[in-house]
């Protein structure tokens, strides 16, 4: 049964950022760059949901949402049945424990002037400072041996470790606290492609064996297939798809889905002479200024009159399988 | 400098033969030493301030007697000589010039460095605060700092001498309020950079708290600006204090410092008494350049954006 416990259970979130007007001398509204729009999702114990979506999407700022580290405009994250989002600065700082993150930029997120053993253990000390220091040596030993790094460069400094290495240590900090759940902001991205497999696996064969659960974010859907149970797909801060990663692979029913889907480049498949044309024409239109209706109908090869005037909902024709297009053609299972 | 070496070029395990780690301090450490101009520049102001410390144990008269055999004739009996004793001779009113300047290099020291580790302190403190709370607070804090900027300082710190007598005391916080000013703002600048690295995200994502992050992320990545900054800072405070006495409203008598002697020294050069303005002047040039090329040296060696 333990695989069905909801961990969290994001309830139409939306985080805005001003960036002109309303301010104390200005006559003029204030003006939004909306970043996420109202997004839902559940994650359950032991499972990764994949999020998708070109750069500048929102990916990022929802998995900040998610952990409070930008204010959130409206909705709810609840945490085990508990709203995050009300929480005071305290009692969110004991759950951080349980929810920890990894970032894009393996070297960046470490600190140039402590130690290997000095930033694996900065979560100990920050939520156990009573802990003795050899129980904290001996647990920082154990992490690091685990995520594949040697004991002797525990003194060694981030500058001195390739990417790869960096993005080890990255791991090595968020699972210290042997958290139920990590947030992984592009992990891989930053990474050359051979060393991306041996980090995703690392992931995977951890997440199995302390039956973690992961919120993976990445720009294409080849590093997301590998490693999800379920994928979101954003488009300009909304989700246009959601569902289990086989069903998503087989049956892609949003327009954009399908548009990345053909973009990944397969073994098994040979690129059709014609891949640029089956990408997805034309820039992401600007967050500042999103097209009316659905947000994807500046580059939608189907879109029609209505997709203008009317914004698709979020629907779910098939179980555990939601898509927002007017014209979806979810294939119904059974 | 292209000759930094990777350590790992595979993954997981690479040779990593020693175990003991290269921090960004003793890479600077390194460079600095490879700087020629910067090392010769420190033995030579660690010369200095042992004089300022020990200097008085070799004097053969101190600083307030008068040499009453020299008086009448200072331009002639009055020249340095090993042999009655005055080294670097005597001053107008026959008391040890040598004496006198290492006393004037203590004042001059102090007052660089006191002044320099206000700065540091007051600095480094406001300017942090300023950059990593940002918004309102960081608005208004950086402008009380434009407006204490656009007081001639030294017109106010002249005022004040006058206004209150002369008094070190009066000078040491004179020159130290000012020297902060431009510091927090270097340091508020870099905060700003700072403050959106992802390792600072990284901390705040784990739980710790601000003050904390300000504490072990924020400053100890500061540090090589602020010691690059204060180390040039201290030789504007010796100017700044030396301006001062040399238009005699420094320190006071029997007190003295690098500019007074300077003012002293220049003031009696017609009777061809050239020692009196020599040795003051040499160790006041001497070390203003030893500053400056160790804030150089440590620029180079500490910043790595000039790379
Ligand atoms: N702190 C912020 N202030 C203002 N705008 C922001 C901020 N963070 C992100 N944005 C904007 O929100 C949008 C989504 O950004 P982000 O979540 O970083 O996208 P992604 O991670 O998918 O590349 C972008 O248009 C970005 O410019
Ligand atoms: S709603 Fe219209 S524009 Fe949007 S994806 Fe569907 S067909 Fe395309
Ligand atoms: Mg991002």
């Amino acid at each position: 049964m333990k695989q069905s416990e909801t961990l969290l259970s994001v309830e139409d979130v939306k985080v805005y950022f001003k960036y002109a007007g309303g301010g104390l001398f200005s006559q003029s509204e204030p003006q939004y760059i909306k970043a996420v729009d109202g997004i839902s999702f559940d994650i359950k114990r032991g499972e990764t949901l994949g999020i998708v979506g070109e750069s500048g999407c929102g990916k990022s700022t929802l998995a900040r949402a998610v952990i409070r580290m930008v204010p959130i405009h409206a909705g709810r994250v609840l945490w085990m049945g508990q709203d995050l989002v009300s929480l005071s600065t305290d009692d969110m700082r004991g759950k951080r424990k349980d929810l920890q993150m990894i970032f894009q930029d393996p070297l960046a997120s470490l600190n140039p002037r402590m130690t290997l053993g000095q930033i694996i253990s900065e979560p100990l000390k920050t939520h156990f400072p009573k802990m003795p220091k050899t129980e904290m040596r001996e647990r920082v030993a154990k992490v690091m041996a685990r995520v594949g790094l040697l004991p002797n460069m525990v003194n060694r400094y981030p500058h001195e470790f390739s990417g790869g290495q960096c993005q080890r240590i990255g791991i090595a900090r968020a699972l210290i606290l042997e958290p139920k759940l990590i947030i992984c902001d592009e992990p891989v991205s930053a990474l050359d492609v051979s060393i991306q497999a041996q980090v995703i696996n690392l992931l995977m064969d951890i997440q199995k064996e302390m039956n973690l659960s992961l919120m993976f974010i990445a720009h294409d859907l080849s590093v997301v297939q590998h490693i999800s149970t379920r994928v979101m797909v954003l488009y300009l801060g909304n989700v246009v798809e959601i569902a289990d990663a086989d069903d998503l692979y087989e049956n892609p029913s949003h327009p954009y889905t399908r548009a990345l889907i053909a973009a990944v480049p397969d073994v098994d498949r040979p690129a059709p002479a014609d891949r640029e044309n089956m990408m997805i024409d034309g820039e992401l239109p600007s967050p500042l200024s999103p097209p009316s209706g659905c947000p994807f109908r500046t580059r939608c090869p189907k879109a029609q009159a209505i997709c203008t005037e009317e914004k698709p909902p979020l629907l779910e024709p098939a179980a555990g399988h939601s898509v927002a297009c007017h014209f979806h053609t979810v294939a119904q299972v059974g | 400098m292209t000759n930094v070496s990777m350590t790992n070029s595979t993954d997981t395990q690479g040779d990593v033969a020693n175990t003991k780690g290269r921090s960004l301090w003793q890479d600077a450490r390194r460079r600095f030493l490879q700087n020629r101009a910067a090392v010769v520049s420190l033995i030579v102001l660690m010369g200095v301030c042992l004089i300022a410390l020990f200097g008085p144990l070799l004097a053969a008269w101190d600083n307030e007697t008068v040499d009453w055999n020299v008086l009448g004739d200072i331009a002639t009996l009055g020249a340095p000589s090993l042999s009655n004793g005055h080294y670097f001779g005597t001053d107008e009113l026959g008391r040890d010039l040598y004496s006198r300047v290492v006393q004037g290099t203590q004042v001059s020291l102090m007052v660089g460095i006191v002044g320099s580790t206000i700065a540091v302190i007051l600095g480094t403190l406001y300017g942090a605060t300023a950059g990593y709370v940002g918004g309102k607070t960081d608005n208004i804090m950086m402008r009380i700092v434009d407006i204490l900027m656009s007081i001639p300082y030294m017109f106010v710190l002249i005022l004040l001498l006058v206004v209150f007598g002369r008094s070190m005391w009066l000078l040491f916080v004179g020159v130290g309020m000012i020297s902060w000013l431009e510091m927090s703002r270097i340091v508020r600048g870099q905060t700003l950079t700072l403050k959106s690295k992802e390792y600072v995200d990284a901390a705040l994502s784990i739980g710790v708290k601000h003050h904390v992050i300000v504490l072990r992320h924020i400053i100890p990545n500061l540090l090589g600006v602020i010691v690059i900054y204060a180390t040039l800072l201290v030789p504007q405070m010796i100017l700044t204090e030396s301006f001062i006495s040399f238009l005699g409203l420094g320190v006071q008598e029997p007190n003295t410092s690098w500019g007074a002697l300077i003012s002293e020294g220049a003031s009696t050069l017609q009777y061809g008494t050239y020692w009196q303005l020599l040795f003051p002047l040499a160790f006041f040039v001497i070390t203003l350049f030893c500053f400056f090329f160790i804030g150089d040296g440590l620029r180079d060696a500490l910043d790595p954006k000039d790379r």
